[in-house]
């Protein structure tokens, strides 16, 4: 099940459109042809500049299982497009499938059946000899950056170059283009192993831009990296993504680094798609179990479980959780205060976060809600929940507790609970 | 005084106290060994360092070839890497005496006769072949396969890894290897001897060993050790360079 979901604020994701006789979740129906229409864009698509560059249809991936293993099925029936110019995100447990999605963009993987089209060929079709020209534009970077530990930093940028028959002075010029790009000119001469993490994965990204390709793969490219030094490669994809115009898919199993740095979002499980769509409506609205548990892992904004139970031994009133989002599936947290207000309700907030996704805010707050009549309670959460979204976690115990302004009645407080 | 009066009772001393005194007479004769001693280091190196470079070569062939059709990896072929693997199995645990004598026949069709320097070091440069095939080997396993693969995404040709990625990368501890290899190979140019090849190993046999005169076969050693020192060394120095620390 793919849950597609729609921003009423950002740019409509590619699938959501009819185009060509998809159905309107931008997947084809079984036993319908596949529509490569890359190179005669309609011009609907063109408009929103949602002109997909890389095309997955109906594709499966099954590793052949061995005397100690069965088989493995990575990828099952995967359906989707990249567009042109976008940071294309794939998140995802390891064992999901993502590295092997990835990968058969160019072709280090094979897939066991449907069609992986990049730029307007096919590249499943190809021979390991055509793949190796169509390399040259599709740049990769690794997880454990996967440089020639034999060669400079210099080396390592020029290898590629080397790959695609340039001369020495047009390599020597560009290495050093590169390595001020990528901010490490002065490591030229040194060699990898005397680099940290962060400048490595400079170097890996520097080579990966050699041939100035359309397209860059960046596998768990952050993975081995510090948050500070992750958050340093991120500006920089971004910077390559809004300079370069080059479009890049980022492997990732961490919702931080969708949330920083991409445009859309796929959700893989089991080798399949879970979900898709632009990264705020994916956090702001998120469908799939999966996605809702990353979703919570990246923001840490909900109360849960221990720390669930710690509020409500100091907080007794009546405590609610607020989605605050940008007018998504929810409301600012101003509009929710002033409903709040106008129903005499005392608010405190007692847990909560509200974090940037895309440029735009978005968390939730858990209030503790107090009011001298418990009727404006209900009313005042009635309301909210019409502009926001609401979770409920009620009051301590009993009833009696709401409506009494802890301010006016600090004894109260120190009354047992089952006297009480 | 005791002592010496005690050893001449001592019918196994006296034994020991004749060598002795045989080996003292015996003192070097320069004139005469020395010459010899020139002769048998030339020999040594000349038969080491063809065996060497000739296996050597054909090892890191093999080496590559069983590498790179392993399964999973850049051409791999069940077939050709079975072949391979299993005659480098049958070849290697061969005792090289053995071997050697085994080869005669096809010894004689390349050198044109089964004794002496040339056949020794044809079969010798075989022996090497197949031992530094399954050292190169295992040193290529060594290496990050995601080194390989970051290669094949930039579009470089298998032979084109193997020249730029698989040998550099392994260069350190494949020059620590030949290392290994070439003091094997000292060893068996003594062994050799036997089909008379000549060399320090056969003259510390022929001269020293056989006719009681250690001091002779005290320095032929002593050659011997200086050599697979020097070997040695130079392999660490260069091994060291390869590292780039």
């Amino acid at each position: 099940m793919v849950h597609e979901s729609l921003a009423s604020g950002g740019a409509l994701p590619q699938g959501g459109l009819p185009k060509d006789g998809l159905p309107q979740d931008g997947l084809p129906q079984d036993g319908m042809p596949p529509t490569p229409i890359l190179n005669e864009p309609s011009p609907i698509l063109e408009n929103l500049q949602a002109e997909p560059i890389i095309s997955f249809r109906h594709v499966s991936k099954i590793f052949p299982g061995s005397r100690k293993r069965g088989e493995v099925r990575a990828l099952d029936d995967v359906t989707f497009d990249i567009n042109a110019g976008e940071i294309f995100g794939v998140i995802g447990y390891s064992g999901a499938g993502k590295s092997t999605l990835v990968r058969l963009i160019n072709g280090l993987e094979r897939p066991t059946s449907g069609q992986v089209i990049v730029d307007g060929i096919e590249v499943s079709r190809l021979s390991e000899g055509q793949l190796r020209s169509i390399r040259a534009d599709i740049g990769m970077v690794f997880q454990q950056f996967n440089l020639l530990n034999s060669r400079t930093v210099a080396g390592n940028v020029s290898y590629p170059l080397e790959v695609a028959g340039k001369s020495r002075v047009e390599r020597a010029t560009r290495v050093t283009e590169l390595l001020e790009y990528v901010g490490i000119a002065d490591k030229a001469g040194a060699y990898p192993k005397q680099l940290s993490g962060g400048q490595r994965q400079r170097v890996g990204i520097a080579r990966a831009l050699a041939t100035s390709p359309h397209i860059l793969l960046a596998d768990e490219a952050t993975s081995a990296l510090d948050p500070e030094t992750t958050q340093d490669v991120l500006r920089l994809l971004k910077k390559v993504n809004s300079e370069l115009g080059i479009t890049i898919v980022v492997i990732t199993h961490a919702m931080s680094v969708v949330r920083t740095a991409c445009d859309r979002v796929a959700v893989m499980e089991n080798g399949k798609v879970v979900e898709l769509g632009n990264t705020y409506s994916i956090f702001a609205d998120p469908h799939a179990p999966m996605t809702r548990k990353f979703v919570g892992t990246a923001l840490q904004d909900k109360p849960a479980g221990d720390s669930l139970a710690r509020l409500r031994n100091r907080h007794p009133g009546r405590l609610i959780t607020v989605t605050v989002a940008d007018g998504v599936a929810s409301s600012s947290s101003s509009e929710i205060f002033r409903v709040l207000g106008r129903h005499a309700v005392d608010a405190a907030v007692v847990y909560g976060g509200i974090t940037e996704v895309g440029d735009r805010p978005y968390g939730s707050l858990t209030l503790e809600l107090t009011a001298p009549d418990a009727a404006d309670i209900e009313a005042a959460v009635a309301e909210i929940a019409m502009i926001a979204g609401v979770e409920d976690l009620g009051a301590r115990s009993s009833s009696a507790r709401v409506g009494v302004r802890p301010a006016n009645n600090l004894a109260h407080l120190r009354v047992p609970r089952g006297i009480a | 005084m005791i002592t010496a009066r005690l050893n001449t009772l001592n019918s196994a001393s006296l034994y020991s106290a004749s060598l002795n005194s045989a080996s003292l007479s015996n003192a070097i004769d320069w004139q005469r060994f020395g010459p010899l001693l020139w002769t048998a280091a030339g020999q040594t190196i000349r038969m080491a360092g063809i065996a060497l470079v000739v296996g050597g070569f054909f090892g890191l062939l093999m080496g590559l070839v069983l590498y790179l059709t392993r399964p999973g990896n850049l051409l791999q072929n069940r077939a050709i890497f079975t072949i391979l693997n299993v005659l480098i199995n049958t070849v290697r645990p061969i005792p090289f005496i053995i071997f050697v004598v085994a080869l005669g026949p096809i010894t004689r069709l390349v050198v044109g006769r089964i004794i002496g320097i040339e056949a020794a070091t044809f079969a010798m440069s075989i022996v090497a072949a197949f031992a530094s095939a399954r050292l190169v080997e295992q040193n290529l396993v060594t290496i990050d396969p995601g080194v390989v693969e970051a290669a094949r995404a930039m579009g470089a040709t298998p032979w084109r890894i193997v020249r730029t990625v698989l040998v550099p990368e392994a260069l350190a501890p494949l020059i620590l290897g030949y290392t290994f290899l070439a003091v094997g190979v000292v060893d068996m140019t003594a062994i050799v001897g036997m089909i008379g090849a000549g060399g320090l190993g056969d003259l510390a046999i022929v001269h020293g060993y056989r006719q009681f005169n250690w001091a002779i076969t005290y320095v032929v050693v002593a050659v011997i050790i200086a050599l697979v020192q020097l070997v040695q060394m130079l392999g660490n120095f260069l091994a060291r360079k390869a590292l780039h620390r």
